[in-house]
């Protein structure tokens, strides 16, 4: 049976939800940026305006001020756009219980099943567009198709607040002539890859041969070549079912450069306690720690190590980060940004193999959980490290709380 | 256009319907919502911001009242 899938992209979504709450920003270039005084001073989002002056998303603001002189800049809030994605998320429910958030502003619709109540995938995505504007007073775009690939594509071709369709009768001409990097997955050096064996759009990509593609790209190839098809037959999860988690992490920019190992162990406990704390909310253990390294100049890499049991204590998160980064770090640079990472999961209540030379983790463990419900009671800051104390400017972020959007995969 | 936070006397029923009964403009002055002729989620355009806008009808004339999180509001003008 063809399905019908709608996927659904809020537009300039931090961008709009700033202008509805502010009308004096209407018809002016707004931008949604970090902090530039703690050094998160980069651009967000942005409106129309602002995109026509040509500013982009990920350029530090003084980039953005220079390209665009009347440019206002406002400090995000994350508490609202959850508020609005939330609410977005309901008006969806009304017409399929298969909703797949895809980040904060973008979702898939499997309505499949409820086009006979509400008419076909165009009617369904018109309805949600007009009560998003009239509801909310935010614009959406949405692509509908008989895949989820494609459904996303859909939504990113006609902005603001339209509908594209794309049918397994129309997608050759419709998909096909894109530029080959706007297929979900297709980033800069896949990108490359693919240009330098003349690929350009995704018509030259569905056309070549799978095997020439797995030859050059790994399994990749076949997944791509499939994306190219629309042969995707990847489902839309159902509403409310929890993402299976594979990792949990957090990372920061620091509101200065880490320049020798006692920074980096302040920031890594900091890291270590929010990701501990995390794991234990979920009733989860990593085997499996990772350090994420980012320097001044932007040069990042990523390393991983096994823990020599299971454990959800940001002691030991803490010491086999630092472990890991003094392996493989050189201090050739000052350090921007650094995360930590548990993976490799494993939940609480099973079976572990026990430690015969380590002492008895449980100690440790009642501590730990301790500082959670003291937290959870007084605040992040009620107990602390007494380590943090020595730089409060550099330590003073709660990485639990303070960041609450998680990237999210594809593949999951 | 401003928007105007008022205090409003409401009567909440036991199914967790609100239904505004007064309006207590910033000046003290009362005002009698007659009656509410509409309730829905909607943006305020004008003033800014979202939330459960009642329309109601005041003194003859049509008025929004916003609710957005617990605090209400009223588009534009001054009192009538």
């Amino acid at each position: 049976m063809v399905r019908t899938i709608l996927h659904c992209d809020l537009n300039n979504f931090y961008a709009s939800v700033e202008c509805l709450y502010r009308p004096e920003l209407r018809g002016k270039p707004v931008a949604v940026g970090g902090d530039v005084e703690e050094r998160r001073g980069i651009i967000l989002a942005k409106n129309m305006l602002a995109k026509q002056a040509g500013v982009k998303t990920g350029e530090a603001i003084w980039q953005a001020r220079q390209k665009c002189p009347g440019l206002v800049c406002v400090p995000p809030d994350y508490r609202k756009y959850l508020r609005f994605s939330r609410l977005a998320r309901n008006i969806y429910a009304d017409y399929s219980d298969r909703i797949e958030s895809f980040g904060i502003d973008e979702s898939w619709i499997d309505a499949t099943g409820s086009t006979h109540l509400f008419g076909d995938g165009v009617q369904i995505a018109g309805t949600i567009r007009r009560r998003l504007r009239e509801e909310l007073g935010i614009s959406g775009s949405v692509g509908v198709s008989w895949n989820k690939i494609f459904a996303k594509l859909g939504s990113d071709m006609k902005k603001p607040d339209a509908t594209t369709i794309i049918t397994p009768e129309n997608f050759r001409e419709v998909v096909w002539p894109l530029p080959v990097e706007e297929l979900l997955y297709v980033g800069r050096s896949t990108k490359a890859k693919l240009n330098n064996r003349a690929i350009f759009t995704i018509g030259d990509l569905a056309r070549r041969d799978v095997h020439l593609l797995k030859l050059s790209l790994g399994v990749w190839g076949e997944t791509l070549s499939n994306f190219a098809n629309g042969l995707d037959p990847s489902p839309v999860a159902r509403a409310g079912e929890e993402s299976f988690i594979k990792s949990v992490g957090n990372s920061t920019t620091t509101p200065r450069d880490l320049v020798n190992d006692e920074d980096v162990k302040l920031i890594a406990f900091v890291l270590a306690d929010s990701v501990a704390a995390r794991l234990r909310r979920h009733g989860l253990k990593c085997r499996t720690v990772a350090v994420h390294i980012r320097n001044n100049e932007l040069y990042s890499f990523e390393r991983q190590g096994k823990l020599t049991g299971a454990s959800f204590l940001a002691r030991d998160i803490a010491r086999k980060a630092m472990e890991l980064f003094r392996q493989h770090y050189t201090w050739d640079r000052p350090i921007r940004s650094l995360g930590v990472r548990g993976a490799d999961l494993a939940t609480m209540d099973g079976s572990f193999q026990l430690d015969l030379f380590e002492r008895d983790a449980v100690e440790q463990e009642q501590l730990e959980r301790t500082v959670d419900r003291l937290r959870e009671r007084f605040g992040s800051y009620s107990i602390q490290r007494c380590a943090m104390l020595q730089d409060t400017k550099l330590t003073g972020f709660d990485p639990k709380t303070d960041h609450v959007i998680h990237p999210v995969s594809f593949f999951r | 256009m401003e928007k105007t936070f008022v205090t409003v006397t409401a009567e909440h029923d036991p199914s967790g319907k609100t239904k505004p009964l007064w309006l207590n403009w910033t000046d003290g002055k009362q005002y009698e919502i007659d009656r509410v002729t509409d309730v829905r989620q909607a943006p305020a355009l004008k003033g800014g911001g979202m939330g459960m806008r009642y329309t109601c009808k005041i003194r003859g004339k049509e008025v929004y009242l916003f609710e957005d999180e617990g605090r209400w509001f009223v588009e534009g003008k001054n009192s009538s």
